[in-house]
């Protein structure tokens, strides 16, 4: 990849967590990283080292204590909560490690919310917004190519884990974003059903080029990605670039 | 999904995905707007019966010439409700000058119903050996309906007011030995006399008024009186009752002539009523504010146990602005649905309650009158109370810190 634009620059980014209060905590400690469009990334490193605050603050769901941030090019830093939530909207999507679809909607309209949620919104930061027939064929076009043609109008509560979170990542690419983040996403699933949730995360990042930034505890995971940053205590500790065999 | 748009949607969804507690919270607020109802109902068949009792064939309002200083005299024993004079009056009866223009002065009088001209005066009424004193009231029947409601208190008879022709008091009739269709003689303290036909016999609602009150047309009053082509007084209804007393006061400085409301001669009936309405106003109030603390109680919960679902909806691109519209949706569906459900539920204890609460005489004590403006107007108000009830819950889930809410 490299040369270009990053769509994720981050210069001494810092995170605090009650700050001025007896437990003020910091739990990062200045990261220094960038991710190209495209690229296929893992994140590692041992448990409180402040992995989930990294992709929080990368995904705009929190603001950084000190640094800069810039997405897609543009200084997100000092942004409110209403101009992160139009920016993650537009740019981002989650695959967090426990599913987190929503229990009283279809597998169908759980893919379709994001889109829904942009409907009736001003054009804002997310630019445009696309008609609801759209958003339905995007929404059924991911869902048969996760291979869940016939869970449309399932709950999430009728799918197996494995099932659940391939309608989770459905969702997450939904609005076409740039980058998707996910925690752990295969975290609570067995060896078998990992792999081939991997595998189809790998194949998006390949087709749409789809850029990830994947947690995991998993080395086997980790090495099929394109590059690997480690993050121990609060610092990254490693970023190396990993060749891949194609598989 | 997508027609209702993304707060509705979820809303909906929301409220569907919690049945029992959905269905409890609209049940209380339901309740509550049912005892509104029936409260409001109850209320107004009662007192509408009170007054019609007590100022039965009374105009809200007579308006008198200037001079005249007959004392309204109390009907019955202490306590009792004050009756409009019923004294005999002087010989020479005083009469409004100019009554015409007045007339239609009043009647433009905002606040002013129907207004009727008036010859009234004492009289004897004979018939064979048998002979009473009466009270003479000489009108056009037309007017005077739209004043005074005859109609609903005829005991026999029709309401016909022709020449020759009168209405009396049941008791009257009784006292001089009368049926209907029967003549009888009316004798005026000026001397004259003349003979009626008794074309109804009219029960007024007190013994004192039936035995005295004898209805003739305008024309044969006058003659009777000694007052051709003049009227003794002007007897006015309003719109509203109880807003009889600002009518007369507009009256009393646009006319100059001496006004007497049924509120003045009633004090006591009419502040019964009111402090009834200023404790039944309180009690609405209270039962809303109980429905308003039960949604939003039922509301806060919710955000608590929606908080993951909340942070995942903000995850994927809700503002705070649209969580806070989710909740507020809530409450409002919550409150037009209580609302409906108690406007059914109102119906039915006012079916029921029709039938056992009675007056004295077994007549049902409110009438079936169900409003469709009455459940428009508390639909509404419900959607407010709704609204109302949502603000803080709605407020927590807008608050609420998506972050925090994923992790767990
Ligand atoms: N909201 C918060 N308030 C205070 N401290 C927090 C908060 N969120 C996280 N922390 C702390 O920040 C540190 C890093 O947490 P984080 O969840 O980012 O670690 P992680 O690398 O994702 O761990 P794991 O692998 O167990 O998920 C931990 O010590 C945690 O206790
Ligand atoms: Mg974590």
């Amino acid at each position: 990849m490299g040369g270009g634009e990053p769509l994720i620059w981050l210069q001494g980014l810092r995170k605090t967590y009650n700050a001025g209060l007896p437990n003020e905590e910091e739990v990062l400690h200045g990261i220094d990283l960038s991710i190209q469009p495209g690229e296929f990334t893992a994140l590692i490193g041992p448990s409180g080292s402040g992995k989930s605050t990294l992709l929080n603050n990368i995904g705009l769901l929190e603001a950084a204590s000190a640094g800069s941030y810039h997405l897609s090019g543009r200084d997100v830093t000092g942004f409110n909560d209403d101009e992160r939530t139009y920016a993650r909207h537009a740019v981002l999507g989650f695959i967090f490690q426990f599913h987190h679809l929503l229990p009283a909607f279809t597998a169908l309209e759980n893919v379709m919310m994001p889109g829904l949620i942009g409907q009736r919104r001003g054009a804002g930061i997310d630019g445009g917004r696309r008609p609801a027939t759209d958003l339905r064929a995007r929404a059924t076009t991911l869902l048969d190519a996760v291979g869940l043609s016939k869970a449309y109008d399932k709950k999430p509560q009728e799918l197996s884990g494995g099932m659940q979170q391939r309608v989770a990542i459905a969702r997450a690419l939904v609005q076409e974003p740039q980058l998707v983040l996910a925690d752990e996403p295969t975290g609570n699933l067995d060896t078998a059903t990992s792999d081939s949730i991997f595998a189809l995360l790998r194949r998006f990042n390949r087709e749409f080029g789809t850029a990830l930034l994947i947690v995991t505890h998993d080395p086997r995971l980790a090495e099929r990605c394109d590059r690997i940053v480690e993050l121990v205590d609060g610092r990254i500790a490693s970023d190396r670039a990993n060749v891949v065999s194609q598989s | 999904m997508t027609a209702l748009g993304f707060e509705l949607t979820v809303a909906l969804r929301f409220l569907r995905e919690g049945r029992m507690q959905t269905a409890l919270t609209v049940g209380g607020a339901g309740i509550g707007v049912a005892v509104i109802f029936f409260i409001t109902a109850v209320l107004a068949g009662v007192q509408a019966d009170l007054i019609s009792r007590v100022t039965g064939a009374q105009p809200h309002i007579v308006v008198k010439p200037p001079e005249e200083t007959v004392a309204p005299l109390i009907a019955g024993g202490v306590g009792l409700p004050r009756i409009f004079s019923l004294q005999a009056r002087p010989q020479r009866l005083t009469t409004i000058d100019g009554w015409q223009s007045l007339l239609q002065t009043v009647e433009q009088t905002p606040g002013v119903r129907a207004v009727a001209p008036v010859a009234s005066g004492s009289a004897l009424g004979i018939k064979g050996d048998a002979s009473r004193s009466v009270l003479l009231l000489g009108t056009e029947l037309e007017r005077y309906l739209r004043v005074v409601r005859l109609d609903d208190k005829i005991s026999a008879g029709v309401l016909q007011l022709g020449p020759g022709d009168a209405l009396i008091g049941i008791e009257l009739a009784k006292d001089l030995g009368a049926v209907l269709g029967d003549r009888f003689r009316v004798q005026s303290a000026q001397g004259v006399s003349e003979v009626f036909r008794i074309r109804a016999l009219l029960d007024l609602g007190s013994r004192e008024l039936n035995r005295r009150y004898v209805y003739t047309d305008l024309r044969s009053a006058q003659s009777l009186l000694g007052i051709p082509g003049r009227v003794t007084n002007l007897d006015v209804s309003v719109l509203e009752m109880m807003k009889a007393e600002e009518v007369a006061d507009r009256l009393r400085t646009q006319s100059g002539q001496l006004i007497e409301d049924w509120i003045q001669t009633n004090t006591f009936i009419f502040s019964a009523i009111n402090n009834q309405n200023i404790m039944t106003t309180l009690i609405k109030v209270f039962i809303s504010i109980v429905v308003v603390l039960g949604i939003a109680s039922v509301l806060v919960v919710s955000v608590v146990q929606k908080r993951k679902e909340i942070g995942i909806l903000r995850a994927v691109g809700a503002t705070r602005q649209q969580m806070l519209r989710v909740f507020l949706w809530q409450g409002i569906m919550v409150g037009v649905a209580g609302a409906l459900l108690g406007s059914v539920l109102g119906y039915l204890l006012i079916v029921v309650f029709s039938h056992v609460l009675r007056d004295a005489e077994g007549q049902a004590l409110f009438s079936l009158v169900y409003d469709v403006q009455l459940i428009g107007i508390v639909v509404l108000a419900a959607a407010a109370l709704g609204l109302l009830s949502a603000a803080l819950p709605a407020r927590n889930a807008a608050r609420l810190d998506p972050a925090q809410a994923i992790r767990g």
